[in-house]
C-alpha cells in the first residue's frame, strides 16, 4: 500500500503542486506585461517584512484554520461539508446577538460568550443536513450547499430587517459595546512596549484560539474514542455497525463539530475585525477551508500550515492589488491555480511520483 | 553610469513602487468593480480626465473584501497619497475610524455627507433634483401614462432616486403611474444585469414604456432589455445616452466625475467639510446629446429647463426622502 515513503507524500506532493500553480501564475502576469519576480517580491515584502502584513496575514489565517478543521472532521467521517459558508453566517448572527443583546463586562468573558453562541448557531445549521442524512440518507454535498443559500438568505433578512439600525444605508448591524472589543495584536504587541507593531492590522486573539481549536480537533481525533469511532465511519461504514459504531449519532455528531468549528470563523471577523455584523464577511473562507482541508490532508497541524499558505496568498493578493496594474480578478485566478493544484489536481502530481518510487523498488528487488 | 542606474532601478524599483512618499492622488472603487459602466466608472472618468490633462499619475485598488477597506485606507495614507478618495456610501465606517490617525492626508469620500472630520472633504449629491427632472421627461415621453423605475441595493439613498422621479413624474401628469422595483437587498444587486432585465420585462408587462434604472452594474441590462423591447430607458450617473442611441431618453447625471476631478486637482489644498452637490451647482442634471436629441423635443426640453431654474434658484423644493424616510409621490 505504502508506495511513497510518507515524507514525500506529506511535504515533496504539497510543494511540487505549489511550484506548478505559481509556474502557471508566473506566466499569466507575464502575459499581462508585468514581472511575476517583482509581482513575488512585493507579495514577500508587503507580507513577510512587514509586522502590519503578518497582521493580516494571520487575520485571515484564523479564518482559514477553522473552516479547514471544521472540513477535516467532517471528512474523517467521511462526510464532505461544503457550508462551511452558511455555518459560519449563521455563526456570525450568534455572535452578532450575543455581544449586542447581552451587556458583557469585560472582553474574556465576552469572548467566551461570543464562542458559545458562534458554535451554537454554527452547530445547529451544520445539524439539520447532518440529521436528514443520517435519518433519511439525503446527500450532505447537496443539503449543506442549499443551506448556504438559506443561510444568506437569513443573515440577509436579520440584517436588513431587524438589526439595521435605522436611517442607515449599509445593511449592517450596530457597532458592538467597545466592552466585547477584542484586543488587536497590535494591542498585545504595546503591553510589551512595541507600539508600532502589528499597526492597525485585524489579526487578533481568536488566532490563539484557533491554535488551541488545533490541539482540540488533534485530541479529538487521534486520541478520543469518538474520534475512533469517527474515523472508524469514515473508512467504512459496515464495519464500523459491526464493530457497534451507530452511524446516525456519529454523522451527527462529527458534522456539529464541523459546524460549530465554522460558526467560531466569525469571533475573529465579526468581533475581532468589524465589531458589527456586515452581509459578507464569511469573504469564501468556507470554501477556501475545503481547499486548506485537502492541502493539509485533513491533520491539525497540515491545516495550520495550509491556513498560513492562503493566508499569505490573500493579503500578498491586496499588495498586488495595491502597488500593481494586476487586476483583481487575475489575482483571483491566481489563487484559484493554488486550489486547483493542491486541492483537485494532486494526483497529477502524486500519479508519476508513485511510479517513479515503485520503479526504484523493483531496482532494488 | 548606465549599468548602475539599471541594477538600482531593478533593485530600488521594488521598494520604490512598494511607496515611499509619493505624493500621487489615490482612488479606492468600492466592491462592485470600476467598470460599472455608472458611478464606479464615473468616478475612474474623473480620475482618468485629470491624468491626461496633467500627466500626472494615481493610485488606484479596486477593493476585494471587507477587511481590505481600511487597509487599501492606511498603506495608500502610509504611502504618501494625497488626497484619497473614496467612490461610495460604505466607506464611512472605516473612513471615521482611519482619517484621525493620518492628520497631514485629506480623504475625499463620495455620497457620505455626515462625517465631520477636519481633514475629510464629504461630498454628497441633490439625486432627487436631478431625478425629479428625468422624471418630467419620462412622463413627457410616455403613451401609456405608466413609467417604471429600477433600483439597485434597497437603500434610503436609491429610495431618494425614486422619490425624486417620481415626484417629476406627478408634476406633469397627476394621473401617472410610477412603478417601483428593487433590485435587491444586498451589495450584489448593484451588479446584477440579468436581474434588472427580468425587472424591466415585468415593468413593461404591466404597461411602463420609460424606466429610470438607478442601480449601477444592473442598469445594463435595463438599458439592454428596453432598447430589445422598443420602450425608452433613462441613464444614471454617467452619461449613458450612447449605450442604445434613440433608445435611452436621457440620463441622470451625477456628477461624480467632476467631484473626483476636482478633489484630484485641487491635491494636497483639498478643501474639506461636507458639500451638497445640487442643480445649482452643477452637480446633478440630464443629459442631452446626440444621441438623444431626437427624443426630446423643444417644449420637453422648456419645461424641465423651467424646472431646473426654479429649483436652482430655490422657488421650488423637491421633497428629499432621507429628510424623513417618506415620500408624498410613491409608496416603497
Amino acid at each position: 500500500m505504502d508506495i511513497m515513503p510518507r515524507w514525500v507524500d506529506i511535504i515533496i506532493v504539497p510543494l511540487l503542486s505549489l511550484f506548478l500553480a505559481a509556474f502557471l501564475s508566473a506566466l499569466l502576469i507575464i502575459a499581462i506585461g508585468e514581472s511575476p519576480i517583482a509581482a513575488l517580491n512585493l507579495m514577500i515584502e508587503g507580507t513577510l517584512l512587514r509586522s502590519a502584513g503578518w497582521g493580516y496575514m494571520l487575520y485571515y489565517t484564523t479564518n482559514f484554520i477553522f473552516t479547514g478543521l471544521a472540513v477535516s472532521v467532517a471528512f474523517h467521517a467521511a462526510l464532505f461539508n461544503i457550508g462551511g459558508e452558511g455555518q459560519a453566517m449563521i455563526g456570525g448572527l450568534g455572535v452578532a446577538l450575543v455581544c449586542l443583546f447581552i451587556p458583557w463586562p469585560h472582553w474574556t468573558l465576552a469572548i467566551v460568550g461570543a464562542s458559545v453562541g458562534a458554535a451554537l448557531f454554527g452547530m445547529i445549521w451544520a445539524g439539520l443536513p447532518a440529521y436528514l442524512q443520517a435519518k433519511r440518507g439525503s446527500h450532505i454535498v447537496i443539503t449543506t450547499i442549499m443551506f448556504n443559500f438559506i443561510a444568506a438568505g437569513v443573515l440577509n433578512f436579520f440584517l436588513v430587517d431587524v438589526l439595521k439600525p435605522k436611517g442607515s444605508m449599509d445593511p449592517a448591524s450596530a457597532n458592538f459595546p467597545s466592552t466585547t472589543h477584542l484586543p488587536t495584536f497590535q494591542d498585545l504587541a504595546s503591553l510589551f512596549g512595541f507600539e508600532k507593531a502589528f499597526r492597525s492590522a485585524p489579526a487578533n486573539v481568536s488566532f490563539f484560539i484557533a491554535l488551541l481549536a488545533c490541539v482540540a480537533v488533534w485530541y479529538l481525533i487521534w486520541r478520543s474514542p469518538l474520534g475512533y469511532e469517527i474515523r472508524a465511519l469514515g473508512k467504512s461504514g459496515p464495519a464500523a455497525r459491526y464493530a457497534g459504531v451507530r452511524p446516525v449519532k456519529i454523522i451527527m455528531i462529527a458534522m456539529m463539530i464541523s459546524g460549530a468549528l465554522c460558526g467560531m470563523m466569525a469571533i475573529n471577523t465579526t468581533q475581532g475585525e468589524s465589531e458589527r455584523l456586515i452581509l459578507n464577511f464569511t469573504e469564501g473562507a468556507g470554501f477556501i477551508g475545503i481547499a486548506v482541508a485537502l492541502m493539509g490532508r485533513s491533520h491539525p497541524l497540515g491545516v495550520l500550515l495550509a491556513a498560513l499558505l492562503f493566508g499569505f496568498l490573500y493579503q500578498g493578493g491586496a499588495e498586488l492589488a495595491l502597488w500593481t496594474k494586476i487586476p483583481r480578478e487575475l489575482i483571483v485566478v491566481i489563487q484559484a491555480l493554488v486550489i486547483l493544484f493542491t486541492g483537485a489536481l494532486s494526483l497529477m502530481v502524486r500519479a508519476p511520483l508513485e511510479r517513479f518510487f515503485m520503479s526504484l523498488q523493483k531496482a532494488k528487488e | 553610469m548606465n549599468i548602475v542606474t539599471k541594477l538600482l532601478s531593478a533593485g530600488v524599483g521594488l521598494t520604490m513602487s512598494a511607496g515611499i512618499a509619493l505624493a500621487e492622488p489615490a482612488i479606492i472603487f468600492d466592491l462592485g468593480g470600476k467598470f460599472d459602466k455608472s458611478f464606479n466608472e464615473s468616478a475612474f472618468t474623473g480620475a482618468q480626465r485629470w491624468a491626461d490633462e496633467t500627466g500626472g499619475s494615481f493610485r488606484e485598488i479596486e477593493l476585494q473584501n471587507e477587511a481590505q477597506r481600511e487597509q487599501a485606507l492606511r498603506r495608500f495614507a502610509e504611502a504618501g497619497a494625497n488626497p484619497i478618495v473614496m467612490a461610495g456610501f460604505a466607506f464611512a465606517d472605516s473612513l471615521g475610524k482611519v482619517a484621525p490617525d493620518y492628520p497631514d492626508t485629506k480623504f475625499a469620500v463620495i455620497d457620505v455627507n455626515w462625517l465631520s472630520l477636519p481633514n475629510v472633504r464629504g461630498i454628497g449629491f441633490n439625486e432627487h433634483e436631478g431625478s425629479y427632472l428625468v422624471g418630467m421627461l419620462a412622463a413627457q415621453a410616455s403613451k401609456t401614462g405608466t413609467v417604471g423605475f429600477v433600483g439597485g441595493m434597497d437603500i434610503p439613498l436609491i429610495r431618494r432616486f425614486g422619490c425624486g422621479y417620481a415626484q417629476g413624474v406627478m408634476a406633469v401628469n397627476p394621473n401617472a403611474t410610477v412603478i417601483a422595483n428593487m433590485t435587491g437587498t444586498t451589495p450584489a444587486a448593484w451588479n446584477d444585469p440579468v436581474k434588472g432585465s427580468e425587472l424591466t420585462k415585468a415593468q413593461i408587462s404591466q404597461g411602463a414604456d420609460v424606466v429610470y434604472a438607478a442601480a449601477g452594474g444592473t442598469g445594463v441590462g435595463v438599458l439592454q432589455t428596453a432598447a430589445d423591447e422598443g420602450i425608452l430607458s433613462i441613464g444614471v450617473d454617467a452619461n449613458q445616452n450612447y449605450l442604445h442611441p434613440g433608445k435611452v431618453l436621457t440620463s441622470m447625471l451625477k456628477r461624480v466625475d467632476n467631484a473626483v476631478y476636482e478633489a484630484f486637482s485641487a491635491g494636497e489644498n483639498l478643501e474639506t467639510g461636507n458639500f451638497q452637490m445640487g442643480i445649482a451647482n452643477g452637480g446633478v442634471g440630464y443629459a442631452l446629446d446626440e444621441h438623444n436629441a431626437s427624443l426630446v423635443s423643444d417644449a420637453m426640453k422648456s419645461a424641465v429647463d423651467a424646472a431646473s431654474a426654479s429649483i436652482a434658484n430655490g422657488s421650488m423644493k423637491v421633497h428629499n426622502y432621507t429628510d424623513d424616510e417618506s415620500c408624498p409621490a410613491i409608496s416603497f
